[in-house]
């Protein structure tokens, strides 16, 4: 099959490749672009490992074809925060010891990440139902649930230093 | 997971994307949220060979209130249908049943067109938009067709749309009076067990009006008539609340699978069912 011409913008940087219509997001994003914050875990929309921000929106990147995204605006784990410079989700999960393994990590931030931008002040009831599209067979979520609504306070905290 | 391989198309126009399936035939399906499709193409249970995207197509997206009419567009997703606030307060069994379906990342995604169109009994949409008696709008080569949600459904994936008709819009009255839609279900993001969705009207202590349908508990659907007779007109006692709960289980008609028996189903039903139309009554 031929391959089709794809832009699209990641983490602020315009990108371009080539990719057949049947790749799947997040092949591309790994393979092509070299993108290996999002992982692949069940490859089947179930564990949230793939999830991505694009167009402000949570997606499961395993369950998108590349093609479909074709001029999107995505952001990947990569664009939050590095290590120099932590996103506040990253250092709470950090302080809060939200991860064991880690493999469930990128994609329960980049969805906490938007989550938080719809519930800025979330009740814990709504992390949990909010994130319900995450597995994470290590912690058992008490931390990770600990680590968003830690994140949002200081989030708040913030913005209300901000103004 | 990777599909076969197949052509990407992604038309503009309504049009556009109905004279690609004419073109290509069966060989052609189109794509919504892709949520439902695109993990059966990664099975490889589908033959298609042309995709046919319909995001780039204006016209599809978008809930308007007319009056009492409300429209949605095929396109728009379950995580819209929950935001939006004019159909929350004018049809709230919405959002209720939006946010039993998947989790978060589906819903963002997910549309009320494919999920009424798929035509899989799994699907909450179908028995919500009975529920509702909603109509959909099909558009085809030779023009706009309407067909009522509770004729629409033949059987499990056989709907009455046509291969070269595409889903475009539904259309339904805002209700009143109390509503619920209860699901059961074993794990988020799971179809359900059973579900129901139940309108209740009162005027002064009796019930002027109601509409019950199921969900995953036959092929199809279910509108259930008899379920109803057995509420319009009394004073919602519990002895006609446990009449309508019996007719409503006894129009069901589930099948055996990793959900369970189906004497376990019908007792699931029965539940839901009640707790369904108490709720409704409840906030009618």
């Amino acid at each position: 099959m031929e391959k089709m011409h794809l832009k699209m913008t990641v983490n602020g940087e315009e990108m371009e490749t080539l990719a057949e219509p049947r790749e799947l997001l997040i092949h591309v994003l790994r393979e092509r672009l070299n993108i290996t914050g999002p992982h692949i875990g069940c490859e089947t929309s179930h564990c949230g490992a793939c999830t991505i921000d694009m167009d402000g929106k949570s997606v499961k990147s395993c369950t998108v074809f590349a093609a479909q995204a074709g001029g999107a605006d995505i952001t990947t784990i990569e664009g939050l925060g590095n290590p120099d410079n932590l996103h506040v989700l990253q250092e709470m999960f950090k302080e809060h010891h939200g991860l064991q393994c880690g493999f469930c990590t990128p994609g329960m931030i980049t969805r906490a990440y938007r989550l938080l931008q719809e519930i800025p002040d979330p009740t814990e009831e709504e992390v949990r139902f909010g994130m319900s599209g995450n597995l994470c067979r290590c912690t058992g979520y008490q931390n990770i649930v600990k680590a968003i609504m830690a994140a949002a306070t200081e989030m708040n905290a913030t913005k209300e230093a901000a103004q | 997971m990777i599909p076969a391989a197949f052509n990407y198309h992604r038309p503009d126009t309504i049009e556009g994307a109905v004279k690609l399936i004419n073109e290509f035939g069966d060989e052609a399906r189109v794509v919504a949220g892709g949520h439902s499709l695109i993990p059966m193409m990664k099975l490889r249970m589908t033959g298609l060979s042309h995709l046919v995207d319909l995001q780039g197509i204006g016209g599809l997206k978008g809930i308007s209130v007319d009056g009492d009419t409300i429209t949605i567009g095929a396109m728009t997703t379950q995580h819209e249908l929950i935001v939006h606030k004019q159909l929350s307060s004018r049809a709230p069994i919405i959002a209720e049943a939006a946010l039993q379906i998947a989790d978060p990342q589906v819903r963002y995604v997910g549309t009320i067109g494919g999920n009424v169109a798929n035509g899989d009994p799994g699907n909450d949409m179908p028995g919500l938009m009975q529920c509702l008696d909603a109509i959909y709008s099909l558009q085809g080569p030779s023009g706009q067709r309407s067909v009522p949600a509770r004729t629409f459904y033949e059987a499990a994936y056989f709907t009455e749309r046509e291969e070269d008709e595409i889903l475009t819009s539904i259309s339904f009255q805002a209700t009143g009076g109390g509503y619920a839609y209860e699901k059961q279900k074993r794990k988020i993001g799971d179809y359900a067990t059973a579900a129901a969705g139940v309108l209740i009207e009162k005027d002064g202590d009796k019930c002027s009006a109601a509409s019950i349908a199921l969900t995953n508990l036959a092929d199809t659907p279910i509108y259930c008539e008899a379920a109803v007779a057995a509420l319009v007109g009394t004073a919602l006692d519990p002895g006609d609340v446990g009449a309508a709960v019996k007719a409503a289980v006894d129009a069901s008609d589930p099948s055996e699978d990793n959900r369970g028996p189906i004497e376990f189903k019908k007792h699931i039903a029965g539940v839901v069912i009640r707790c369904a139309i108490e709720r409704a009554i409840e906030r009618a």
